[in-house]
């Protein structure tokens, strides 16, 4: 018997066929859409976390209070003792000293004049040492448009957009004009080695990078950094992990009363992305969830219409003598059948072509042109493990259900009915 | 045993809701029919013909009185014992032949058969025969859009004799077929009927059909009007 109705399912494709590739379309869509958005998220943290949070930040608590200034007057000291120590503490951990500073970058020409002038907006960072990953974690390398990445004190690499628009050459003497940390005048000279381009539009303006300890010496912060960031391994941010750190780390000053004692902030806790995580991951909750509705609704009513299509069969089957539970149960196999067989194959689909995404990205330009947001250009999906099943929800609930509603036709109506259906 | 009461209705009434009153398809039959018979129920259209047909043959449940089926009463019987009951005594032809339309020839006929739960030489046994008997050994693979219109309803014929029931219901079977072919779907019948003794109950109009039977029950609006006996006359003879 299960065999007999098996054939029959085979051989129709309005049955089998067909309802396979509606779910597993609707299950595609449900999972790309879901993976795509998952690595918006990732994409908005990670690169927040690379150029400005960490996974992980210490500052003093007097910096923290005011950080988006920039206070680098309550920067911390002694910062190689202290690095020392966080890599003896957290040795799974990058910790990477930082300095950010604004300033006017001066071009003078050759009789010492101004030439040109802007601002900048600039980070100091280690750049020259051999253990520092900092080149790496920013893909600095392949960032640059012309000549090189600093090479030895006094270098420096500026955002080619800035160079273009001042007309700045490759060698060129750059004056930085700034504030020391005391509050006097800092004025320092650099060669540019380079430009860049990170394709992050808030950063592709007028950016200035150096290595920390020209920045040191020219605002007068030896041994001082403003920042110190942390990087869990793999670049593979765990909020848990980053809190309980945190936690921890707080608890260990949390008797003093002390200005500039360091504090630990994790990458949710700072520039409000907590709650823009939360607010995307609502909106990624709505949307995932009308998707779902709607893709459900849609196989709800294909397994609905495939089962009235059925009634003229149906009565068939009962009147030669079939039990209405009987034809009911294997309405319901049969779809449970086409359900599993429709969600597997759209998850594969759907799963492989968000790795593919997720390997490989999709170059997105103009998407976030004039944003300040530090969101790279390119979009990356990212698979879950919510991926691997958030695509039965639509895909075999919905098509269970449709299927259920209709067949309670089957059992509400008079056999006799099923054979009108059939006939008009 | 010849002679037994297969079908018995007792004060059997039909009503259908019509806005808010409701209408009367079939009022307070009173009729039996024994095994071996050839009847049909004639009448003009809308008379009750198929309401009753389809009470006979527990599609369908009286709204008054009873229909007592190879001593079950119809109205008593749950989805699993009225499939029963049609699964083991009856069979049905349809006017719209009704095959299934992903199934071949063979696997129609062999559907109920494989609800009996028949071992598969058993099926295969059986099958064979009944499309014999309807002259289709020839079209076992075919499916149904393969076949014409005769050759659709001599499957359903076989489809509803091959577990030889005791009663076979027929609405309008040969409505939708040819004059050769009605002559040619009774004749079988004909010979099924005496070969297995089982009743024919009939709902038509056609007079092809009518000459070949030996009881005639004529309804109007939904009441007997006349039940009577005659000589069959069939076509060939
Ligand atoms: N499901 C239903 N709901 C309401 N009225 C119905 C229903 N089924 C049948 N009727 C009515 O019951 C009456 C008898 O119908 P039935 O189908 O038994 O007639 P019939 O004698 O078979 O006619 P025909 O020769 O045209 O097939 C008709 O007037 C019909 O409109
Ligand atoms: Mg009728």
């Amino acid at each position: 018997m299960t065999w007999f109705l098996l054939k029959g399912l085979l051989r129709d494709r309005h049955r089998s066929l067909f309802p396979i590739l509606i779910i597993a379309g609707g299950v595609m869509i449900t999972i790309l859409s879901y993976c795509w958005m998952m690595g918006v998220i990732d994409d908005f943290a990670t690169t927040n976390a690379k150029l400005d949070t960490g996974h992980v930040k210490i500052m003093t608590r007097a910096y923290a209070d005011i950080s988006s200034q920039v206070p680098n007057d309550f920067a911390l000291i002694s910062v190689t003792g202290f690095l020392n120590t966080l890599k003896k503490d957290y040795p799974r951990l990058d910790w990477a000293p930082r300095i950010k500073f604004g300033g006017l970058l001066d071009f003078p020409d050759e009789y010492g004049e101004t030439r040109a002038q802007g601002p900048v907006v600039g980070l100091g960072m280690d750049l020259l040492s051999g253990d520092s990953q900092e080149k790496q974690r920013l893909g600095l390398e392949k960032a640059v448009i012309n000549g090189r990445l600093p090479q030895s004190r006094g270098e420096i690499i500026i955002s080619e957009k800035f160079a273009t628009d001042l007309g700045v050459d490759i060698g060129e003497t750059a004056t930085l004009i700034s504030a020391t940390a005391n509050g006097g005048m800092a004025i320092q000279n650099f060669i540019v080695a380079g430009t860049i381009k990170f394709g992050i539009a808030a950063l592709d303006r007028n950016a200035m990078i150096a290595d920390i300890a020209d920045i040191q010496y020219a605002l007068d912060m030896e041994n001082s950094a403003g920042e110190i960031l942390g990087y869990l391994p793999n670049m593979m941010y765990n909020e848990k992990t980053a809190s309980r750190m945190a936690s921890q780390f707080n608890a260990r000053f949390s008797g003093s009363a002390d200005d500039q004692a360091p504090v630990m902030m994790t990458l949710r806790e700072q520039n409000n992305i907590g709650e823009l995580l939360d607010i995307v991951n609502m909106e990624i909750f709505i949307i995932i969830g009308g998707l779902i509705f709607v893709m459900s609704i849609v196989l709800w009513n294909a397994g609905l219409m495939s089962g009235l299509r059925r009634y003229g069969e149906v009565g068939v089957r009962l009147a030669v003598g079939e039990s209405k539970g009987h034809v009911y149960r294997t309405m319901i196999y049969e779809s449970f059948l086409i359900g599993i067989i429709g969600s597997v194959l759209g998850t594969v689909i759907g799963v492989s072509v968000s790795y593919y995404f997720q390997t490989h990205g999709m170059d997105m330009p103009g998407v976030i042109k004039g944003s300040n947001m530090l969101m790279s250009n390119k979009m990356r999906a990212i698979v879950t493990p919510a991926s691997y099943y958030i695509g039965l929800i639509p895909g075999l609930i919905a098509t269970l259900l449709g299927t259920m509603i209709a067949g309670i036709g089957i059992f509400k109506r008079q056999t006799s009915q099923l054979f009108k259906e059939l006939e008009t | 045993m010849k002679n037994n009461v297969l079908i018995k209705t007792e004060n059997l009434v039909k009503n259908y809701p019509m806005g808010g009153r409701k209408f009367t398809a079939l009022n307070d039959i009173n009729l039996s029919f024994n095994s071996g018979e050839f009847t049909g129920l004639v009448g003009p259209s809308g008379s009750g013909k198929t309401t009753l047909l389809n009470i006979v043959g527990a599609l369908d449940n009286p709204s008054e009185g009873h229909a007592v089926v190879i001593g079950k009463d119809t109205s008593q019987l749950n989805h699993r014992e009225s499939a029963q009951l049609r699964n083991e005594h009856l069979g049905f032809i349809f006017q719209t032949f009704n095959l299934l339309s992903v199934y071949n020839v063979f696997e129609n006929v062999e559907f109920p058969l494989l609800l009996l739960g028949m071992s598969a030489e058993d099926r295969k046994k059986d099958v064979l025969q009944a499309l014999e008997w309807v002259g289709l050994s020839d079209k076992v693979k075919s499916r149904p859009a393969q076949l014409s219109g005769g050759e659709c309803q001599r499957v359903a014929v076989a489809r509803a004799m091959v577990k030889k029931p005791k009663i076979v219901l027929a609405d309008e079977p040969t409505a939708n077929l040819d004059a050769a072919n009605s002559y040619n779907i009774l004749d079988m019948m004909v010979s099924l009927n005496k070969e297995l003794n089982s009743t024919f109950l009939f709902a038509t109009h056609d007079e092809k059909v009518i000459k070949y039977l030996r009881r005639v029950i004529t309804l109007t609006d939904g009441k007997v009007v006349q039940d009577i006996e005659k000589t069959p006359e069939p076509n060939n003879a």
